[in-house]
């Protein structure tokens, strides 16, 4: 009833307002075509059609609809032609004026299916001067795909008057098609719209290019094909660009969870089994601050984000070094046993999170200038995963710079580096030790608000990433933060282009058997740090 | 000779070890049997079937014991060996079903034809005889482990890195496993058996028999296990175990053992898998995740890594504490009890249960000797193996 109901709604404020407008009626080309309907002959009434429908007059559409639809009248006595309206009220096409009685030789407008046909025609190109350019665009669409040769002039007329540039590019390319497929335009016409088509350069275009008909000339034909051959290597180059594109989104996630994985691992050592935990724990620390912001403030929900963002690396950061102050610290120089006692810290985590927020996952809402997409030539770019993006390489950025020009930065290095020398010149090494292991959680921690955003919230979030960071960091190569963003970054698009061929599953067994057979060329990653030691 | 390198290999505590099991391989299914159910010492089957499968991880533990306790390969993919084996098996009791299946398909499992397979895929060929079927047991772990330790040791892949590889070999079986068109029946596995060699799989007595063949390859395990490391060969392992670099520099071709004692480890844990499969009923691609794998590592740590004997306890103890925990209103406990062992073993006990007692053992005699001959008299060496990095 809705649409039906709108629709009636619409017709009858148009036409009351074109009423009093337009009133009285003046004989002109629109009233003329309204009289070839009242022949009662097919043939006049597809005249009577193309005329109206080239007539410019408002009436227009909601006419050739009424003949769609069967509500289209006439009295032959009086000449006069009649919309019957949902309401059962019956209006004077030509005044838009209600009548106070039906004639009484009123008769429907007969179609057929050729007519049903050209009406359709018609009303296509009747909504290609909608004032509405969404409609407009739809209808450019339609014409490009029903390729009907009389929405021609109706075509030249909207494009010499539309001002949206997207729109008037479909319309051109709606008028190439229909000229491509017409039997009176010339070669050269043709090899233009072949040209216009071929910069379209999507799937429609391959269509349209590829169902020329046997009739066409060999330059056309010859032209089609070319044009096909450049279509396909375009598309193929967009979708090798997609891949890529997909490829950058995991890639950045695989980074973001590895990141802090390669501070305790890489720089320290440890083996951090527990590690996944911490992302969960900034996944969590996202959930919470959501929940509080919807029940105190929802006005702030956008702002959630930013400010679960310090709140989870300070949790994380805390737990971690919790961790390594009660834990790790008695095991340094016993990796193995690291592993399995952090493994252990893993389920208690895990656990403790499923005791306080339930096994199911959590919802985590996204702000709203991280929903909705983009389209970027043939691609859809989403904006929470280039948020992801942008976010995974600020924080390898900031991490290097940490690194690199502050104290702590330098004093880290020292002790990976020669741990009792840094000792001798006076650096605290284990509290050095703690707030590097701190800092290393506390990145976990920001990649669980960044991948709260993509993932599912439940306990096991973190399981899910472990073995892929790992992966990541021995891959990329111990103790180098930079192997560690090529690793990231290579493992995700290898990943996506495998998967059109293997499928995802597949995909990621053929990717974790590639990274056994790598790491038995190089047991050191791609960028080991080089040294005469017999055993690293 | 081989008898007299199985005696000599055996000291006391190994063969007062032998005893208890086969008493144990015995007693059970004979207080199961025999005993009628009215009697106090009456064993009910659920104990039977249960105890049965703590055997089969006994043994994963005691083949993940002689690599990382003496050899210092820290696998955390053993639970895949275990579920190749496994998998192995269940394809034989699958065939033996026959036209029972809900399918009634003469040739194909149930869910093959579920799945519109129009014929049986090449690699369940001749898993309808046992022989072959007990073959691939050994053989498709131990290949697998052969290929893989081949690549990993030669290239020296060791520590850390070789455990996180080998995490990652079983998670990529899992998950290829968990695929329905690898033909090992996806996410439900093989189950619902009917026959093994003939008997029905939920008869008491052929769980009894079971049971007691369980005992007897942990046995056997056991006696392979001994003879290995009380052997000269057992001496380089540990020599590799304390100190790669220095063994290799004596010139010992270190790959080469550790090949072959993780390769021969593989074969146990598999046997361990096959005789699992039919005493719970089921394998399916769960028993592939990671997670199996390191508790079964944790198994071995309480009970002492490095003594053998600790890794059978450690696996019963581990395995029995799981059943009581989980089947309670304390099951949502369990994780932390698991966790809180990996944690307190560790940091407090790291020789484990058995090495613990060991320790103190050779400490009391060291103190008896000392005080026995206070006159320069030689010290009694500490003859327990030391875990160590």
């Amino acid at each position: 009833m809705g649409a039906f109901g709108d629709r009636f709604i619409a017709l009858v404020l148009a036409l009351g307002v074109l009423a009093a407008v337009i009133t009285p009626a003046r004989a002109g080309p629109y009233e003329d075509a309204l009289a070839h309907f009242t022949a009662d002959s097919f043939d006049q009434t597809i005249e009577g059609i193309n005329a109206v429908a080239t007539s410019g007059n408002a009436f227009a559409a909601p006419v050739i609809s009424a003949l769609q639809e069967g509500r289209l009248f006439f009295s032959a006595d009086s000449k006069r032609v009649f919309i019957r309206e949902p309401g059962d009220r019956l209006i004077d096409a030509a005044t838009g004026q209600p009548v106070a009685a039906d004639p009484p030789d009123l008769a429907p407008v007969r179609l057929n299916n050729r007519l049903r046909r050209i009406v359709e025609a018609a009303l296509g190109s009747l909504t290609l001067m909608a004032p509405d350019p969404g409609k407009r665009l739809e209808a450019a669409q339609a014409v490009l795909k029903s390729k009907d040769p009389n929405a021609l002039p109706a075509l030249d007329q909207a494009i010499a008057k539309e001002s949206d540039a997207r729109v008037k590019l479909a319309l051109t390319e709606a008028r190439a098609a229909v000229v491509l497929y017409s039997d009176n335009a010339s070669d050269d016409d043709k090899l233009d719209a072949i040209a216009l088509i071929r910069q379209r350069g999507d799937q429609d275009a391959l269509a349209l290019l590829g169902g020329l008909p046997a009739s066409a000339s060999p330059a056309v034909k010859k032209a089609a094909s070319e044009a096909i051959a450049s279509v396909q290597n375009s598309l193929a180059l967009w979708t090798a660009v997609q891949n890529a594109w997909y490829g950058l989104s995991l890639g950045s996630v695989l980074l973001l969870a590895a990141i802090g994985l390669a501070i305790t691992f890489g720089v320290m050592g440890v083996i951090n089994m527990a590690h996944g935990e911490m992302v969960m724990l900034g996944a969590y620390t996202t959930f919470v601050v959501q929940e509080v912001i919807r029940a105190r403030n929802p006005a702030l929900f956008d702002y959630s984000l930013a400010i679960a963002i310090p709140l989870a690396f300070l949790v994380a950061g805390f737990v971690g070094i919790l961790i390594e102050r009660g834990i790790i610290r008695f095991l340094y120089g016993r990796p193995l046993e690291t592993l399995l006692a952090t493994w252990g810290l893993s389920l208690i985590i895990q656990q403790a999170v499923r005791t306080a927020f339930g096994p199911t996952n959590k919802d985590v809402g996204n702000p709203s200038w991280m929903s909705g997409s983009f389209d970027l030539g043939h691609i859809t770019i989403t904006y929470n995963r280039l948020w992801i993006i942008v976010f995974t390489l600020l924080i390898f950025v900031g991490l290097l710079g940490l690194l690199r020009f502050t104290r702590f930065g330098l004093e880290m290095r020292a002790v990976t580096q020669n741990r009792a020398m840094a000792a001798s010149m006076g650096i605290r090494t284990s509290r050095i030790d703690a707030l590097t292991f701190g800092l290393g959680s506390g990145i976990a921690g920001l990649a669980g608000v960044a991948l709260s955003q993509i993932d599912n919230v439940s306990p096991n979030l973190g399981q899910g990433y472990i073995i892929d960071s790992f992966m990541v960091v021995v891959f990329g190569g111990v103790g180098n933060l930079w192997g560690t963003l090529v690793g990231a970054f290579t493992l995700g698009i290898a990943n996506k282009f495998l998967e059109p061929y293997a499928g995802a599953v597949l995909g990621k067994i053929a990717i974790l058997v590639l990274i056994i057979l790598f790491i038995q060329k190089r047991p050191r990653g791609l960028f080991a740090l080089k040294g005469r030691a017999v055993e690293a | 000779m081989i008898a007299g390198m199985v005696l000599r290999s055996l000291d006391r505590g190994a063969i007062a070890f032998l005893a208890t099991l086969a008493a144990i391989g015995i007693l059970v299914p004979v207080l199961n049997l025999l005993v009628p159910a009215t009697s106090p010492f009456h064993l009910s089957s659920y104990f039977v079937a249960l105890f049965g499968k703590y055997l089969c991880f006994a043994l994963l533990a005691l083949s993940i014991d002689l690599i990382w306790g003496y050899c210092g390969i820290l696998s955390l993919g053993h639970g895949a060996f275990f579920a190749l084996g496994g998998y192995a098996m269940g394809m034989y009791l699958m065939r033996q079903i026959g036209t029972r299946g809900v399918y009634a398909h003469p040739v194909l499992p149930d869910f093959m034809v579920f799945l519109n397979w129009p014929e049986l895929p090449v690699y369940w060929y001749g898993f309808q005889h046992f022989a072959y079927a007990a073959f691939m047991v050994l053989f498709v772990p131990g290949l697998l482990a052969f290929v893989f330790g081949w690549f990993a040791f030669r290239s020296r892949v060791t520590g850390v890195y070789l455990s996180i590889i080998t995490q990652a070999l079983t998670f990529a079986l899992m998950l290829g496993f968990f695929r329905n068109n690898f033909g090992f029946g996806g996410n439900n596995g093989l189950t619902d058996f009917k026959d093994i060699l003939g008997f029905n799989v939920q008869a008491p007595g052929t769980r009894a028999a079971l049971f007691m063949i369980s005992a007897f390859a942990l046995m056997l395990g056991f006696v392979i296990c001994r003879v290995i490391v009380s052997s000269k060969f057992g001496k380089v392992l540990v020599a590799i175990r304390d100190a790669e670099a220095r063994t290799r520099f004596l010139g010992y071709r270190v790959e080469a053992y550790k090949l072959f004692v993780f390769t021969l480890s593989a074969c146990m844990a598999g046997v361990a898998g096959a005789l699992y499969v039919p005493q719970v009923g089921i394998i399916n691609p769960s028993e592939f995740s990671p997670g199996n794998s390191i508790e079964a590592v944790i198994w071995v740590a309480v009970g002492g890594r490095g003594t053998l004997t600790g890794a059978v306890l450690g696996a019963v103890l581990v395995n029995y504490g799981k059943t009581y925990f989980t089947s309670g209103f304390l099951a949502p406990y369990w994780l932390f009890v698991l966790g809180g062992l990996f944690i307190a073993v560790t940091l407090l006990l790291p020789r484990g249960i058995v090495g613990t007692v060991h320790h103190w053992w050779g400490q009391w005699r060291e103190r008896q000797a000392g005080a026995r001959a206070a006159a320069g008299a030689t010290r009694v060496p500490d003859a327990s193996p030391r875990p160590a990095e």
